[in-house]
């Protein structure tokens, strides 16, 4: 129960100092529309074109701002050492993790969302008839993202060249992430869409394995 | 700081080494620091004063030794409430209030009635009438008030301070100086490293000189007591 509202509490935290600054949702949101954008200009993106590369495109997009929204989670905690008043005051680290984890997920989220329609719009995408597939696809993406790049994050901030450490950490990691909710998004695109369960699967498995590793090694991450 | 519901505590240092690599940031370290002692650590940079003090705080781990904390007849065991820690970094957030940082700690905590014991201490600290205000918008010497009172939450026994007046204008350090009294006097053990300060050290009991991660001198009283204050504050 401690976990639970400890992690309610770190939730809280991280939820009113982002709404109150804004500074990743903006950033990130701003970087997936700029990354739209631009490969729309890169090819025709005529309805036929778009499912074949949407999911793709749509999909590196978040990864790259997953990337850049990840990187300050840990490094913020820095400024004026206030992880190591979370670490004296919390009964289970896991929980400063958690809270994490479970942020990053819901502005990342947010930012696939709000996006959403944007790349509909754009690559001619018929999304209304699978949305709630795709919400689906879009959480256990970016649940994946968040638990891997939340530890790597703890991990790179207490490094040298940290703001290259996450990226070249992160993204071979995520690489099976991107592969699997790639080819779920593309089905769901598809003429005659349909859900690739075999995907859906592996994104399940892959967060819940690297959510259990978090939680065994979680403590061990957080030590200077 | 009204004194409250801890009981005193002192602690044990055990043949405490920790290293980076190859590289010795403490030695050997075996103290007894007795419940309701306030003692300073002195020591050029990088003598392993901070590094002493996140080990009291079980905020880094020994590479060998042991940490306990002791009841007021000397023995170990049961279960202490974690240390109040200070350091020269506040360990508060600025994007919040000087009250909702206190919340938060006090919730995570798991402290009773936390909305009270977060005013009574902003009553305490001088930050009532700023209770509202974000933490980026105060002064050096009112971020550190906010980290005394975060670190007084929990009522600690043990209170360790880590260079806690750098920085501080004088009047800041002098407000320090008064609160730190008043702690001591209230019965809580304090271990503080300080580094230029004299307000702050002479209300020490007991001064302890770490030279290369080694204790070289150990003293309550006399000559060199005074020199080893005269060293802090060097």
């Amino acid at each position: 129960m401690a976990l639970l509202s400890n992690t309610a509490v770190l939730l809280g935290k991280e939820l009113r100092t982002e709404f109150r600054s804004r500074e990743l949702l903006t950033t990130t949101t701003v970087f997936v529309l700029i990354v739209i954008v631009l490969f729309s200009f890169s090819f025709n993106p005529t309805s036929e074109e778009s499912r074949r590369f949407g999911a793709g495109l749509l999909w590196l997009a978040f990864l790259f701002a997953a990337s850049l929204m990840l990187q300050p989670c840990f490094l913020r905690e820095q400024n004026n050492d206030t992880l190591s008043a979370l670490r004296l005051s919390v009964s289970d680290p896991f929980a400063i993790f958690l809270a994490k984890l479970v942020a990053n997920t819901l502005f990342l989220l947010l930012t696939e969302l709000l996006l959403l329609p944007v790349f509909a719009v754009m690559y001619n995408v018929a999304i209304l008839p699978m949305l709630h597939w795709l919400v689906l696809v879009f959480f256990l993406g970016s649940l994946g993202v968040s638990i891997a790049g939340t530890a790597l994050s703890a991990i790179s901030a207490q490094a040298r060249m940290r703001e290259l450490l996450l990226p070249l950490l992160l993204l071979p990691l995520l690489t099976p992430i991107l592969v699997a909710s790639t080819e779920v998004t593309a089905g769901l695109f598809d003429r005659a869409p349909f859900v690739q369960w075999k995907g859906v699967g592996f994104l399940a498995v892959f967060d819940v394995a690297f959510l259990t590793i978090l939680w065994l090694l979680g403590e061990y991450l957080l030590e200077e | 700081m009204t004194p409250t519901s801890f009981s005193p505590t002192g602690i044990r240092f055990e043949n405490i080494d920790k290293r980076y690599g190859g590289l010795y940031a403490l030695r050997r370290i075996s103290l007894e620091i007795a419940a309701g002692e306030c003692v300073v650590f002195a020591g050029r940079n990088g003598s392993g004063k901070t590094t002493l003090l996140r080990i009291a705080a079980r905020l880094t781990r020994p590479s060998s030794g042991t940490v306990s904390f002791l009841n007021s007849r000397g023995e170990t065991g049961g279960t202490q409430p974690p240390a109040g820690f200070v350091a020269h970094a506040t360990m508060v957030y600025d994007e919040l209030t000087a009250e909702e940082n206190l919340l938060l700690f006090a919730r995570l905590q798991g402290i009773a009635e936390p909305a009270a014991r977060a005013r009574t201490l902003l009553r305490e600290v001088g930050l009532e009438e700023r209770h509202s205000s974000l933490v980026r918008t105060f002064s050096r010497g009112m971020r550190q008030r906010v980290a005394i009172a975060r670190a007084l939450l929990n009522e600690p026994a043990v209170v360790l301070l880590d260079e806690p007046v750098t920085g501080l204008d004088p009047q800041g350090t002098s407000w320090f100086a008064q609160t730190l009294r008043r702690l001591r006097d209230s019965g809580r053990t304090i271990l503080m490293s300080l580094h230029g300060e004299s307000e702050v050290s002479t209300l020490a009991t007991r001064a302890i000189r770490l030279d290369a991660g080694a204790v070289v001198a150990d003293t309550r009283t006399g000559a060199n007591f005074r020199s080893i204050l005269a060293f802090a504050n060097a």
